[in-house]
Order: C-alpha cells, then structure tokens, then sequence
C-alpha cells in the first residue's frame, strides 16, 4: 500500500507539471514568415518593423483568435533577393513548406517577389507585400482573382503613383526656384538609372516637361544602376546649365551621384527618387555631401497620423537609424492582427474577406485596399511624403498644403546655397 | 567638352593603370592569375573605414596601416592558396575565384550590405580650365602617378627588381641562373597586393565602400591587361588609360547610353585582340616559351 501511495503521489506531482506546461504548449503561435534580404538595409527594415509589432502585440496579450490568445511568432526568411533570385525562391518555398508559416510578409526587388507571390498563392498563403513597387503584382489580382487574391500591397504605394508624386515635387521646386531666383523657364537634366522602372519615367519627363510643365529637357543621362563614379555626367550636367537634376535612383549610384554632386557644388538641385537618400546612414555615407537631396519617401518625424511619430521615435530608439519603407511589415502585422481577429480564424479564405475591407490609420496613412489589392493613394489616404537632407536630418517637406494636406512638422524646401550664390550672380 | 574628357580620362585611368599594373606584375612573373587583386583592394578600403569612422585614427595612419594589413593577407592567401598549386594556372584562377568570394561574404557578414562612405583627405574643388575637379580626385591622380613612377624606379633600380624581369623574361632560366624564384614570385606577390590596397586607400573616399565594390575594378582591369598584352607592365600602362579616356567619352557623347561606357571599353579590347591578339605590347602566343 505504501508502495501504491508513493506511485499515487507521484503520478500526481507528474500531472500537476503536465497541467502547468500544458495552457502555454497548447496555444499555437501564429507564424508569420518576414520575406527581406537580411543582410542588407531594406531587409533589416523588414524584420525590425515586424519585430517591433510583435513584441507589441504579444506583449499585450496576442492575438484573439475565437476567444483564445495566441502569441505571434516570426521566422525570418533570408531571401538574398539583391544577390540571388533563386535564393528567394527556395527560401519562401522552406518557409511555407518547412515552417508551416501562417501568412508572409515582406519581399523587396519586383523580379523576386514576383516569384514569390507565385509560390506564396500556390499555398495559399496570406502575403502582404511591403517593398516590392511595380503595379503588375496587383494587377495580377485582378487580371486573375482566383489565384493571386491572397496578395496585398501596403508599402510602398505603386509606382505609378510614385510617378505621380515625383513631378509634383518637381514642380513645387520649379515653382520654388522661380519664384526666388527670378528664372523665366526651368532645365531639367533627367537622370535616371538604366533600369526598367525608371524607363517610364524618363520617357514621360521627355515628353511631359517642355509640354506640361513649362520647363526645358536639357539632357537625359542614364548611369548604370551601380555605377561607381558620375563625375563625368556632372560635368556634363553642369555644362547644360540644368537648374534641376530631376533623378530616378533605387541602387548605389544615388549614393555616388549625391555625393560627388554636392562636392563638386553643381548648382543645381537634385530632386526625384533616391532611395539610397532615404536611410539614415546616407549622411554618413556622403559625408554629408548630400545636403539637400530631396526624394519621395515614407516615413519622417511628422505627424502623417497620430501614429507616426510615436512609431518613428521608438524605432529610433530601438535600432538607431530611421525606419525605411520596408518597416511598413510593423503596421502589416497590426493590420492581420485585425483581420484575423475579425475571422477568428487564421485560415486564409477566411481572413481574406476581412483583409479585403480593410480601413485602418497605420503609420503611414489611412489604409484601403482596391479592388486589385494595393494600397489606395490620394488625400486622405496614403499619400507618400517628400523629404531633404537638411543640415544632417531628413526633414518632411512635401505635402506642403497640397490639396489642403499638411503634416504636422513639415517644414519648407530649401534651396542649396551654393545653387542661390551661382544663380544671382548668373543674373 | 574635349578638356572635360580630358581630365575625366586621365583620372580613371590612372585608378585603372594601379589596378591593372599590379595584377600585370604578378602575371607576368609568376604567372599567377590573382582573381583576388581586387578582392585585397576592397579589403584595404574595409580597414581605413574601420580605422577612420570606427577606431577614430587620423586618415594617414589608418591608410598605412591597412596596406601593411593587406599585405600581410595578400602573403598568406598567397602562402595558402596559392603557393601549393602554383604550378596550374587554371587551379590558381579558381582557387583566388574562391578567395576573392570568400572576402566578399566575410565583409557581407561583418558589415552587412550597407552603402558606407570615408571622408576625403582633402575636401572641396578645384576648376582646371573650366572644369571642376575636386582636390581628391587630383591627389588620387597624383599619388596615382607617383605610385607608378616610383614602381618604375623600383623594377628598375633595385636587385629586387632586376629579378622580377628577370624572372619576369623567363623563369626558367632566372631559376638556372640561380635565382629563387619562389622567393621572386612571393616578393612580387607583396608589391603586387601593396599596389592593390595603396589603390583602395587612394580611392576609398571617391567610391562607395560595399561587398561587391571589388567586381566592376575586377572585369575593367582583366580587360585593361588583356588589352595591353597579358603580363605587360607598359601594356597596363597604355590601356588603361585607353579604357578611362573611353568610359569618359561614352559619357559625353552619348549621355543616354552613359550606362553602356564599361560596354564599350570591353568591346575596345575584344576589337584590339581581333586585330592583334596578343594584346598591345604582350608577346605574340607563337612566340611564347
């Protein structure tokens, strides 16, 4: 019997640790895949925004999911997309055959996510994507709903809205530059890396400046995307007596071409897309010969919502350096978290509905999705923002009461010194 | 616009010319195929990034340093990896193929894939008949001349130097003559990789420091030596120069098609080899020991 008591006592001390470990074994994470090359600058931005979210989110409790919390798990899926492109695709394909994960977000280069996006709806999973710009992955959605339904855009907003954003901030410099230097008609020196997105946009300037805009094309360069030295097209920039250099930059050579541009003092003022002007680090980079470099952007230390701000700081503080717009997986986590808690499932049909009538104030904008599944662009929703490097800091200063829309902290473009002294002594 | 191409030129080529007489030099004595030349340039712009933003040394110093630091690599890859298989050359060009990756993802993993800047020696512009220059640009032309000058002297003047052409000429017969050939080859080797990392720091302010910095130096200077003629000192001389006055007319005369100027450059050389293959001043292939 004494035998029997200790077997008993034992069996119960055994049950009581099973019943403690049980509750917390028992709920299932929801696994979210974070698409990014991590070695680089986009990638980081990928698993720091979606890290934050996450640390938030669980911190708080999870994700109610039918009545129970379930805590966020991210597995960081390495896509080496700048290096490899196959490399992407065998990590989404381990992601969501190995891992199991519930939704996927991220992905930055169009040609990878492309790829992506295929073996992401084959398994019907989820993927919100936040860095890839080309409208073709949502017209994809509509072109064929069936199997390209579970893809949405939220960062950034798609490239032809990018477009249209560009030559407004164009055009407020132009207007800018008139107005103070007293300059009858603006030449514009389009540069543009020899890429296919840019091409777009170097044909529509050739076409839309002398004949819209007022302004004169006086030449259009086109650098390799990783072009190690521009000295040679700043001269002859120089020499065409452009007052704008209007760029079109993803890669490394925005990097060099600022750089070199803001040493050699070509009076002139760059103004366009940069996405290397965009990080933190491009100060240092330039040594801060990249004063003044004005580019479309996401995220600045203004009040685009009441989010931003709050956001923008704690990411600072966290990872010492401004978020970039691959960050936007931080308000991709928030934004699933609402759709599936309205599911109450994880289940990509069924969340998908929910997805789909999204409106939601993220840290970039008011979020809606449209009918083929990209984020909507315009007053009122997300509208995207210019920013300068002014004096060391990346300063918000577009929308400046455009179509009655202004962020709190935007401050005014300014002029490059250099570029006022030349043009008034030119006069 | 001509003194504009001019002066464009002559800077890039004197870059390349370092680059290339370097590689040149270890080719031509050793025959050693070293893939990882630009590989140890960018290794030597990774250590006066490290030495001028991360550690806080002076710009001099730490460009000293990192070319003692590179040379001190360039001799042990070149005691590992090269030196038991230097008799293939084939083996050689695979193995530094190998190195060369190896550095890259070493730097990749370190340093990640961020764009990183050093700030220049001497800041500001100069406006040579119209044409800005920045001082920078000028000390890498310079240092650039200086460095191939005083390379010139060296080959010339010193024992040393009277064995690298020796061997250079032929090897077989400086190793008859009793000359240590190895010892040749590993000393070559030093001044070879020491004009690699004195390019880098030269450079490094006037590029963008990444992982893949050392590719597009790489293929310019393969073209610049075929060109010139494989293992030709004076060949690397002439066509790099040839290949910078090149890129920089591509740039001014056809603006739009600025990004095809490496294009071209390599299209001089595969039209150079058709009408002379072995290059400029290289010795013809029926001539060859």
């Amino acid at each position: 019997m004494q035998f029997l008591g200790r077997v008993g006592t034992l069996l119960l001390g055994l049950s009581l640790v099973l019943a403690m470990c049980l509750p917390v074994g028992a709920v299932e994470p929801i696994k979210i895949g974070v698409l990014g090359p991590m070695s680089f600058t986009q990638g980081e931005g990928h698993w720091n925004g979606a890290s934050m979210a996450a640390d938030e989110i669980n911190g708080a409790g999870g994700v109610k999911v039918a009545g129970v919390m379930r805590p966020i798990k991210l597995i960081k899926v390495d896509t080496n997309e700048f290096l490899s492109i196959p490399d992407a695709t065998n990590a989404v394909e381990m992601a969501v055959s190995r891992y199991n994960v519930d939704f996927l977000v991220g992905g930055f280069r169009t040609e990878a996510v492309q790829v992506m996006q295929d073996i992401a709806m084959d398994a019907k999973k989820i993927f919100i994507g936040c860095g890839a710009a080309h409208p073709e992955l949502c017209t994809r959605v509509t072109k064929d709903y069936d199997r390209y339904k579970y893809w949405f855009r939220l960062t950034p907003i798609n490239s032809s809205y990018l477009g249209k954003v560009d030559f407004i901030l164009l055009g407020t410099a132009a207007a800018i530059m008139k107005k103070t230097l007293g300059i009858k008609k603006i030449k514009v020196a389009v540069v543009a890396e020899k890429a296919a997105w840019a091409d777009p946009i170097v044909n529509i300037s050739q076409k839309l400046l002398p004949a819209k805009m007022g302004m004169e094309v006086v030449g259009v360069w086109r650098p390799s995307p990783v072009a190690k030295d521009c000295t040679a097209e700043l001269a002859a920039i120089q020499r065409s007596g452009a007052h704008i250099v209007f760029t079109t930059f993803s890669s490394s050579v925005g990097l060099t071409f600022a750089k070199q541009m803001g040493e050699l003092k070509v009076p002139a003022v760059a103004v366009g897309i940069n996405v290397e002007s965009q990080k933190s680090g491009f100060w240092e980079a330039t040594g801060g010969k990249g004063n003044y470099v004005e580019t479309i952007n996401t995220y600045a230390r203004v009040a685009i919502t009441p989010k931003t701000i709050p956001f923008y700081d704690k990411y600072v503080k966290l990872f010492k350096q401004a978020p970039n717009y691959t960050a936007g997986t931080y308000d991709a986590l928030y934004i699933l978290k609402e759709a599936v808690e309205k599911a109450g499932s994880v289940n990509s049909d069924k969340v998908l509905p929910f997805l789909e009538k999204t409106d939601y104030i993220d840290t970039a904008g008011r979020v809606v999705f449209d009918k083929s599944h990209d984020v909507t662009w315009g007053p009122g929703y997300v509208t995207a923002i210019g920013t300068q490097w002014q004096d060391g800091e990346i300063k918000c200063v577009w929308p400046y009461h455009w179509e009655k829309v202004f962020y709190e902290g935007t401050v005014p473009f300014k002029l490059p010194p250099w570029v006022v002294g030349y043009w008034k002594n030119k006069k | 616009m001509i003194l504009d191409i001019i002066i464009d030129g002559l800077i890039k080529g004197s870059v390349y010319a370092l680059l290339a007489i370097g590689f040149s030099l270890v080719l031509g004595v050793a025959r050693i195929i070293n893939i990882a030349h630009t590989a140890l340039y960018m290794t030597a712009a990774y250590l006066i990034f490290v030495g001028t933003k991360l550690m806080g040394l002076p710009a001099p110093l730490a460009m000293v340093a990192s070319i003692v630091l590179t040379v001190i690599l360039g001799l042990l890859i070149y005691n590992f990896f090269i030196k038991p298989i230097q008799e293939h050359e084939a083996a050689v060009l695979i193995a530094t193929i190998a190195v060369a990756m190896m550095i890259q993802e070493v730097f990749l993993m370190i340093f990640g894939g961020h764009y990183l800047g050093v700030n220049p020696l001497i800041d500001g512009y100069a406006t040579i008949l119209g044409v800005k220059v920045t001082y920078q640009h000028l000390l890498a032309l310079g240092l650039a001349l200086v460095v191939l000058v005083a390379t010139r002297m060296f080959l010339q003047k010193t024992r040393l130097g009277l064995a690298i052409r020796s061997t250079a000429q032929d090897r077989e017969v400086a190793n008859l003559m009793g000359m240590n050939v190895t010892r040749v080859a590993m000393g070559t080797m030093a001044v070879s990789v020491g004009m690699a990392a004195i390019t880098g720091a030269i450079v490094v302010p006037l590029v963008t420091v990444e992982p893949t910095m050392w590719m597009h130096p790489l293929i310019m200077m393969l073209a610049i030596v075929v060109l010139g003629g494989l293992g030709s000192i004076e060949g690397s001389f002439v066509g790099a120069f040839i290949l910078g006055f090149a890129e920089s007319l591509v740039v001014f005369l056809v603006p739009m098609g600025s990004f095809l100027k490496d294009s071209v450059a390599l299209s001089i050389m595969i039209l150079v080899l058709l009408i002379r293959p072995e290059g400029l001043f290289g010795v013809s292939f029926e001539e060859e020991r």
